[in-house]
């Protein structure tokens, strides 16, 4: 057949929150990137230029920042929205908690993204409790289009009950791409007309009380707002069983009940908002059926909102598992024991196997942890959130807690083993962006308390792991570039020196130095420059590929295995190693690793 | 055929993302409807990828073990990895030299891409010569190869180095079924 125009557009889940996001009239927007999120303002971005609307639009230097920023702006009566991931929701939690309190004036949406599993995130933790804490409602959409009528519903909810509204999708809906119908974008018109009012934007304890109190009857009305409330997929089933759902386990549940023929046997009804559960749901689930399933991710937030739970089944009555993503197969097998199917379909198991993440090959950043553990074979590594968590494989990453944890951590090891009467090398990692995001204060607490570690902060000018988003380094249009050896020094460090770790002989000298400076002295600071490679806005250089010359090939394995590069194999047969020519990048380091030699350079 | 289950699989780097966006459009251009799942974030690096292609009337992007009816794999090692997502008469088109041996017993086709890719200057290449053998084969997938030839064309438009070398590769793949 012939292929037609398309008239509808392929979307990322992110991309879909994003077009929402501009459809509904969002001005402003910012966020810092993190998976699952990351996408989100890159195409809020594109959606921008491609409709030629006014916004602004930034990756802020944290998730706090974002969120204060934007919420700003919606206090000006402007739509404004902040994305983050649902760890980056921990760094913005203080403004969201005192946010619910104030309300809003123009709809205002925090997209906190779960990734239930985890995937790529240090915690599995449901951004729907945060919305519990704070008491604000949570939407959990459970595919790219729903997630984008969804932004629409929050920014409509977030005005009419002047309440910050929580999108909640998890990374299998922003990593979810699926046909999307878009909209046409409104245009708003509205100007930014801050009215003061101090006695509630800058409100004492004594009127937090009465906000508080305002806010408690808010949540109730919002119990029974008809556009969030549950929808029943199965109107015509008459059942004793109900099924209740919410995000993409209830995308699972839809075709899991017809592959099991059960759509006629059990009732479902989808949440769309799990918190606050409309109160008329409650009643009248609990009234009209014997027995409950609810299925939701991670935490069983919508369960413990039934009051009476002696009919309902879920995470806490241990009906479904409380941790690890809640996959189709886990669903399909949960719902056929819960409909009483006597042979529950068992699925095939997956083959034991697969490969661990590493750096690229010619990533600096391998470079730099090989010259780390020779300059400091002893010490402590402790490491950041970043794509450098990888230099674990090579031995040189010891604890890894959250972002700008580094810097801390390598300050309460320095005071733990000093007043134990101990002196150990510390050799801290962190990322350029990570340290713009979450390092300075601990630095600057490093220094006053007299910690003594040695800082390399690996400066590949981007921010990689999410998929190259700028830093503060690089600076933007309108704003000036800000550099962190500027940082570094404001801080109070004594020794701030930058260096190529490409150049590994030269980048181990500077390293033996600021180790030796910090062991006397305090807090080194050195500064490993060199670009991601996987960075596609950055210049790619082609670069020759060097080979082993069998001969002089000892097969002692240090470059595959203490320098850990995925481009060297080792051959178990002929005991040499070999360049694998598809993914060189030529970088060279192998060169000064290998002891005798053997790997050379090929002119061309 | 309007309805398909594909597991796209190798490791990051290989453009595993590419093909997959490539085949959901052209589902699109189809008027099918199309939900994929993607993998980002650290296991991009070096690790193991996987996406997940559901063509037809679905309403969740993952694909239930046993339910696949192709396995599109780029690195020959997950061939054993991800068998088990295929259904009875489930086949699979593998980047190898000779077919992997957990997938004995079934229909499958192998090209061997890695080769194929640096004889084109390309070692990017291998995702769309694996596409192209799979589309050699009759049957195999929900779309043939002219309309994905289309949307690459359109998805490329502007790019014509880009194009020709994406083309070739496709080629590449194909004429290695036919020989």
């Amino acid at each position: 057949m012939a292929v037609e125009a398309p008239t509808k557009k392929l979307l990322q889940g992110n991309e879909a929150i994003a077009r929402g996001l501009v459809e509904n009239g969002c001005v402003v927007a910012a966020s810092y990137p993190g998976t699952p999120a990351s996408e989100i303002l890159t195409s809020v971005q594109e959606w921008q230029r491609r409709e030629g609307v006014e916004m602004h639009v930034e990756w802020s230097v944290n998730e706090k920042v974002a969120l204060e920023l934007a919420y700003t702006a919606s206090q000006t009566g402007l739509r404004a929205a902040t994305a983050m991931k649902q760890v980056g929701l921990n760094v913005a939690s203080d403004p969201l908690m005192s946010a619910a309190y104030l309300g809003v004036v123009g709809g205002f949406i925090v997209v906190s993204a779960d990734d239930p599993g985890p995937h790529s995130s240090q915690t599995e933790q449901d951004s729907r409790l945060m919305a519990m804490l704070a008491k604000i409602p949570v939407l959990d959409p459970d595919s790219p289009q729903q997630a984008r009528e969804l932004t629409g519903t929050a920014f409509a909810l977030s005005e009419t009950f002047s309440i910050p509204v929580m999108l909640r999708p998890t990374t299998r809906v922003c990593h979810a791409c699926q046909d999307v119908a878009l909209e046409p974008v409104a245009q708003l018109g509205r100007s930014a007309n801050f009215r003061k009012d101090p006695s509630r934007w800058a409100a004492t304890p004594k009127f937090r009380y009465q906000l508080h109190l305002e806010l408690n009857e808010k949540l109730a009305n919002i119990a029974a707002y008809t556009p969030t409330a549950p929808r029943c997929h199965n109107p015509q089933t008459v059942s004793r069983k109900a099924v209740v759902a919410s995000g993409p386990a209830a995308a699972y549940v839809r075709e899991a009940l017809g592959d099991l023929g059960l759509w006629d046997q059990v009732s479902f009804h989808q949440v769309v908002q799990p918190y606050p559960l409309h109160s008329a749901f409650i009643e009248e689930t609990l009234a009209g059926y014997d027995e409950i399933l609810v299925l939701e991710e991670t935490t069983g937030v919508i369960e413990m909102q039934f009051r009476d739970r002696s009919k309902v089944r879920g995470k806490l009555s241990g009906a479904v598992p409380e941790a690890g993503e809640l996959l189709p197969e886990i669903v399909e097998r949960i719902l056929a024991d819960f409909a009483g199917l006597s042979a529950a379909p068992s699925a095939p198991a997956a083959a034991p196997g697969g490969r661990r993440p590493t750096l690229c090959p010619g990533c600096p950043h391998r470079a730099s942890f090989y010259a780390i553990k020779k300059a400091a074979p002893k010490g402590i590594y402790p490491s950041d959130i970043g794509c450098y968590t990888l230099g674990i494989n090579l031995g040189a990453v010891d604890t890894v807690l959250c972002m700008g944890a580094s810097i801390s951590q390598a300050a309460g090891f320095y005071h733990s083993y000093r007043i134990t009467g101990q002196q150990r090398d510390i050799v801290a990692t962190v990322g350029d962006s990570t340290f713009f995001h979450a390092g300075v204060p601990p630095l600057v607490d490093a220094v006053t308390q007299g910690a003594r570690f040695v800082l390399v902060i690996l400066d590949n000018a981007t921010t990689a792991m999410t998929g190259n988003q700028p830093t503060p380094a690089q600076g933007t249009p309108a704003g000036l570039p800000v550099a962190i050896e500027n940082l570094v020094q404001g801080c109070g460090v004594r020794f701030c020196k930058s260096a190529d770790p490409l150049d590994l002989p030269g980048f181990t000298a500077l390293m033996k130095e600021a180790v030796a400076f910090s062991r006397e002295e305090g807090v080194a600071v050195v500064i490993a420059k060199s670009p991601c490679l996987v960075d596609r806005s950055a210049p790619r250089v082609q670069r020759a590929q060097p080979a082993v010359t069998a001969e002089k090939c000892i097969g002692c394995r240090v470059c595959t295995a203490a320098f850990e590069c995925p481009a060297l194999e080792y051959d178990e047969t002929t005991k040499k190693v070999t360049v694998d020519r598809m993914i060189c990048s030529g970088c060279n380091v192998c060169l000064s690793v290998c002891p005798v030699g053997a790997i050379e350079e090929v002119k061309g | 055929m309007s309805r398909q289950q594909l597991i796209i699989s190798g490791v990051g780097g290989q453009g595993i993302l590419f093909i997959t966006r490539l085949l959901a459009e052209t589902a699109i251009a189809k008027g099918l409807p199309v939900l994929t799942s993607e993998t980002h974030g650290m296991a991009q690096r070096g690790g193991i990828v996987i996406s997940h292609l559901k063509v037809g009337d679905f309403s969740s992007p993952l694909v239930r073990p046993g339910k696949a009816d192709l396995l599109l794999s780029l690195k020959a090692e997950t061939v054993a990895l991800h068998l088990h997502f295929l259904n009875h008469s489930g086949t699979v088109a593998a980047n190898a030299r000779a077919l992997p041996e957990a997938a004995a017993g079934k229909e499958a086709v192998t090209v061997d891409a890695d080769t194929l890719a640096l004889n084109l200057g390309d070692p990017r290449s291998v995702n769309l010569i694996v596409l192209g053998r799979a589309l050699a084969q009759p049957g195999m997938l929900f779309c043939s190869a002219e309309e994905v030839i289309a949307v690459l064309k359109a998805r490329l438009a502007g790019k014509e180095k880009q194009l020709q070398g994406a083309l070739a590769a496709l080629k590449a793949g194909m004429e290695y079924g036919a020989a």
